[in-house]
């Protein structure tokens, strides 16, 4: 047997050890980015080989959240494709203003530059203060930066060249202050949101919400896990709720295909049906 | 090279070619439409490019080469299944991987050598797959990205195609590539164009 398909066995049996010990379920992941990101950890934590990662997890917690941080893919940026916000900002918005009171999902959320994002849009249109945001994410290491809110001065300019972009109405500099190890956002954009740990594979809807943004997350999901997803978006929206993806995500090839209809192709943003 | 080296090289190699990926950066796309224009539409093979461009535009790159080549070409789509005949490029801003089922997928992680989409993604995830049965050529360039991808390819038995730095556009990436490893063919730009021809009408005997 070609040592790769022996790797290719030993990731399976790490991928098995991680859910039966932590119940982290990364069984219908897209197998490429998992194997490059065990391969980067195995450098990091000194493992000679897949299956002597798979013994220290096991018997070191501290290890395995060491390991969790390669997995999660922990990568975002504000106003990431301006166009995504832009598009919230002129078509969705409008909408949501006819509501009294709104719950927004913003589901891996990662390190919260895409809830600071939003939380600056609905401020911008007047909806910040009637809504409720909730902000989750598989990843507790993540989550706790994203609560925090600060962020490194070396991103603001591209930052704020996407905040521009995206319609913004003021300066982004008038929502952050400099704090000793990079930017700290205003805390009010934060008062209404919700920060928790909830897995798209393995857990259930808490909440009905007007607006699930899910972006570059299910692009490392297989077909099934992404319908899994689906259904729990289906579940949480309200009639006629608003679902916006990443910019290589689609519902159009899910089973839930029918269930929305397209609001904005190129921005990836549906609306149930 | 000569033709007749890279002709004994090809007919040496032990598997049938399955799948072809190329690699490109600086002066890439006249090297892609120099290589491809032997290539007859029904070509055997997909063929898998990731060329780098500056991130921030919606890339019509699959559509002007397609064009101009008159040949099957598209931007990838995720989870899209790998077709003969089909010149697939990667899209800007996403890593683009090969799955294990020969399907697509992407990936938005940090950018390699500043670049996303980064050649050696796409290369050692084919290279996991495809084994001895793929090809990969890595073509002008001006960073290091592919290197490490053109040498995974290799250590799974595949066939490797660098173009030759003398007549390369900027030849860095394929002086890194050579530095790591020495491929199956070192050629310019006409032989590889020749050889893809060769590799392509041989696979389906
Ligand atoms: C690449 S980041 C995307 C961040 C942000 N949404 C953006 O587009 O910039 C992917 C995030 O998805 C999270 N994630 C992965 N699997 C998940 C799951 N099963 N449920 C919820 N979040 C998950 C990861 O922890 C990571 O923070």
């Amino acid at each position: 047997m070609a040592p790769e398909r022996t790797r290719d066995i030993e990731l399976r049996l790490l991928i098995e050890a991680i859910y039966l010990k932590y119940n982290y379920d990364f069984r219908d992941y897209s197998g490429a980015s998992l194997k490059r990101r065990v391969r980067h950890a195995l450098v990091q934590l000194e493992c000679q080989s897949i299956s002597a990662l798979q013994e220290k997890i096991l018997y070191d917690a501290g290890a395995f959240m060491q390991l969790l941080q390669y997995l999660t893919i922990p990568v975002s940026e504000m106003f990431r494709d301006p166009d995504y916000f832009l598009a919230l900002r002129q078509q969705v918005m409008p909408v949501l203003h006819t509501y009294p009171s709104l719950k927004i999902w913003i589901a891996g959320c990662s390190t919260g530059e895409e809830v600071y994002s939003m939380a600056i849009l609905l401020k911008e249109e007047g909806l910040l203060e009637r809504s409720i945001i909730y902000a989750t994410d598989i990843n507790p290491v993540s989550l706790e930066r994203a609560e925090r809110g600060i962020f490194a001065q070396d991103n603001m300019r591209a930052y704020t060249e996407n905040y521009q972009a995206a319609g913004g109405r003021q300066a982004l500099s008038d929502y952050y202050t400099a704090a000793y190890d990079g930017v700290i956002f205003d805390k009010s954009l934060r008062a209404n949101v919700t920060f928790a740990d909830h897995s798209l594979a393995t857990d259930t809807v808490f909440a009905e919400t007007h607006l699930v943004s899910c972006r570059n997350v299910l692009i490392y999901f297989n077909k099934p896990l992404q319908d899994r997803a689906f259904g729990l978006f289906h579940e949480s929206l309200c009639h006629r709720g608003f679902l916006g993806l990443g910019g290589k995500e689609s519902i159009d090839f899910s089973s839930y295909a029918r269930s929305f209809e397209t609001l904005c192709r190129p921005e990836r943003i549906f609306r149930k049906l | 090279m000569s033709q007749q080296a890279w002709r004994a090289a090809l007919a040496a190699h032990p598997a049938a070619i399955e799948a072809l990926v190329v690699g490109a950066s600086a002066g890439g796309v006249n090297a892609l439409l120099a290589i491809f224009a032997g290539l007859q539409p029904g070509f055997g093979v997909p063929i898998v490019v990731v060329l780098h461009l500056p991130s921030k535009h919606r890339s019509s790159l699959a559509e002007v080469l397609g064009r101009r080549l008159g040949l099957p070409a598209k931007e990838a789509d995720s989870g899209e299944q790998l077709q003969p005949g089909m010149i697939y490029f990667a899209a800007p801003g996403y890593h683009l991987s090969v799955e294990a089922d020969r399907s697509l997928s992407f990936s938005r992680e940090e950018p390699v050598y500043y670049s996303r989409p980064a050649i050696d993604f796409l290369f050692e995830s084919a290279a996991d797959v495809y084994g001895p049965a793929l090809a990969g050529f890595l073509l002008t360039g001006a960073n290091q990205d592919g290197a490490a991808g053109l040498a995974a390819i290799k250590q799974q038995g595949g066939f490797t195609v660098v173009q030759d730095p003398n007549e390369a556009h900027v030849p860095t990436m394929p002086m890194a590539a050579l530095a790591l490893q020495q491929p199956d063919v070192i050629a310019g730009l006409v032989e590889i164009r020749a050889l893809l021809a060769e590799l392509e009408a041989t696979r389906t005997c």
